[in-house]
């Protein structure tokens, strides 16, 4: 429905120059953590094989390609800045758009802005503690931190809905969700015991964590994504999610060294794609070759900015804190 | 069957659920940036006018809902139906007392009403945001008391009572928003 407005931004004047506020406090604490700032390519030989995350593509013609060939936008930088790391980069950090296909809402905007940094010689608690900091220094005098929470995954699921998920089943969870949280899906014939989780975490849990800031650490193995596992009794991946008044914020990782593992769970990745009938993609080569070489021990966090922003002047949807919202693009 | 996918959800947008059509009110996209994503939506029962809560997960699809909003003339009641009819092509349609449910005490003959059909079948009816009535029944108006504070039932024509100011008579149309059952005000004439 077009409208003579249109052509004006969905953010305010006030909302934009807070971003550049932001902006320039995240570079400011950087440069004195002495992080370096880089800048990876957007557009890639390789996807993401995580069958949660859709990435766009496009043909690209021209010099060196006469028959045309598919190049995907990043849905992060991780791929690139891990090579960065693997060839001795240190310490860096990125400000940069991201894509992700089929992710539109109130929380989300085919395209946003990410602060992603890694640590060497960092683990993922380390990491937290930093992520803190940056949070205390970049927000001051704009939005307090009311509190700060710490939760294992297994201790926030005991808490706020009442099962423990590393033994619980899919049907169990099922018959809790329904029972004690009138929570009655549809199409979750086919679900995993993850999806499940997750419905657990979005609809149940995440409405209860209130404001401030909480992590919870130390995932199902099932959801490490590119973290290391811990062994032991349940073993344990050593990831790590922020959330600062009840909205999920930033992700981080203990980041993977093992290219033959990391091989391994790309493998088992483009597997369930070819289950759910999602668009196969090619591993990430290079990657796979960066690690090979050797990664330093390293941890990694992703960090929606726009999000961020949208916390921190306390407004309700992505669409006010971005100069031009996806359906104004 | 035509059927839509959870991409296509939005306000408005009428669907099957548990057997009954629903029409979509509210459409929230819920996804963890490492997880499966789902679409928690606001939904109203267009049988029963309950507004529900539900979760699908994304990507799925659910049958459409054969429900159409079309505008028909309300002509009589017989005791057991109220009927309507299409004034293009005269076509008739018979609504049960389910279907009517509370509009009846707003249907007067030949006033244009929204009935909403399901497989071709009154589901609902709504009536005019504002119908004029008259008033059956009244205690006697007062004359001159034109404050509008305290007020008095009145039955008007169709058995609605709704409270009207104290000047109010026997005979008098009134003006009534069927959204709220309110009294607006005297019929202008």
């Amino acid at each position: 429905m077009a409208s003579q407005a249109d052509w004006r931004p969905t953010a305010s004047p006030a909302v934009l120059k807070l971003r550049a506020t932001l902006l320039a406090r995240i570079r400011r604490y950087f440069e004195r953590e002495q992080v370096l700032e880089v800048d990876t390519p957007a557009l890639s030989c390789a996807a993401v094989t995580d069958p949660q995350l859709e990435s766009f593509a496009t043909p690209y013609h021209g010099p060196g390609e006469r028959h045309g060939r598919t190049l995907y936008l990043h849905t992060s930088p991780e791929f690139p800045m891990k090579r960065l790391l693997a060839a001795g980069s240190g310490s860096i950090y990125q400000v940069c758009k991201v894509f992700r296909d089929g992710e539109a809402g109130a929380l989300h905007n085919p395209e946003f802005t990410l602060l992603e940094w890694y640590r060497t010689g960092f683990d993922h608690l380390d990491l937290m503690d930093d992520l803190e900091q940056l949070l205390r220094d970049v927000l001051d005098g704009i939005l307090p931190l009311a509190s700060v929470h710490h939760w294992t995954y297994r201790d926030l699921f005991r808490e706020f809905a009442g099962l423990d998920p590393f033994t619980a089943t899919a049907t169990g969870l099922m018959n809790l969700l329904e029972s004690r949280h009138a929570l009655v899906p549809v199409g979750m014939q086919d679900a995993t015991l993850d999806d499940w989780l997750d419905l657990a975490m979005t609809h149940v849990i995440e409405p209860q964590l209130g404001n401030g800031l909480v992590f919870v650490r130390d995932y199902p193995p099932e959801q490490a994504a590119l973290a290391r596992v811990r062994p032991g009794n349940p073993p344990v991946a050593s990831r790590f999610e922020a959330y600062l008044n009840g909205v999920e914020l930033a992700n981080g990782f203990h980041e993977l060294t093992d290219a033959q593992e990391q091989r391994r769970r790309f493998k088992e990745d483009c597997a369930r794609r070819e289950r759910l009938r999602l668009p196969a993609v090619a591993m990430d080569e290079y990657l796979l070759d960066g690690l090979a070489a050797g990664l330093p021990d390293c941890a990694g966090v992703a960090l929606g900015l726009d999000r961020l922003l949208m916390i921190a002047c306390g407004a309700g949807s992505l669409a006010e804190v971005l100069a031009f919202s996806f359906e104004v693009s | 069957m035509a059927s839509y996918s959870t991409n296509e959800f939005k306000g408005g947008l009428k669907i099957m659920l548990d057997g009954d059509p629903c029409a979509i009110i509210e459409n929230e996209f819920v996804k963890p940036g490492k997880g499966q994503a789902f679409n928690r939506v606001k939904i109203r029962n267009l049988k029963t006018g309950r507004v529900i809560e539900r979760t699908f997960k994304s990507g799925e699809s659910v049958e459409a809902a054969d429900v159409m909003d079309v505008d028909l003339q309300y002509l009589y009641a017989d005791g057991e139906f109220w009927h309507f009819m299409d004034t293009d092509s005269y076509e008739q349609q018979a609504a049960d007392a389910t279907a009517v449910g509370d509009a009846k005490l707003w249907l007067k003959e030949q006033d244009m009403c929204q009935v909403t059909l399901w497989n071709g079948v009154p589901l609902a009816v709504t009536p005019p945001n504002f119908v004029l009535l008259t008033v059956a029944e009244t205690d006697p108006g007062v004359r001159g008391d034109t404050s509008g504070g305290g007020g008095k039932p009145a039955t008007l024509e169709t058995g609605a009572v709704v409270r009207v100011p104290l000047f109010v008579d026997i005979g008098e149309t009134l003006k009534i928003d069927t959204r709220t059952g309110e009294y607006v005000g005297r019929a202008k004439d």
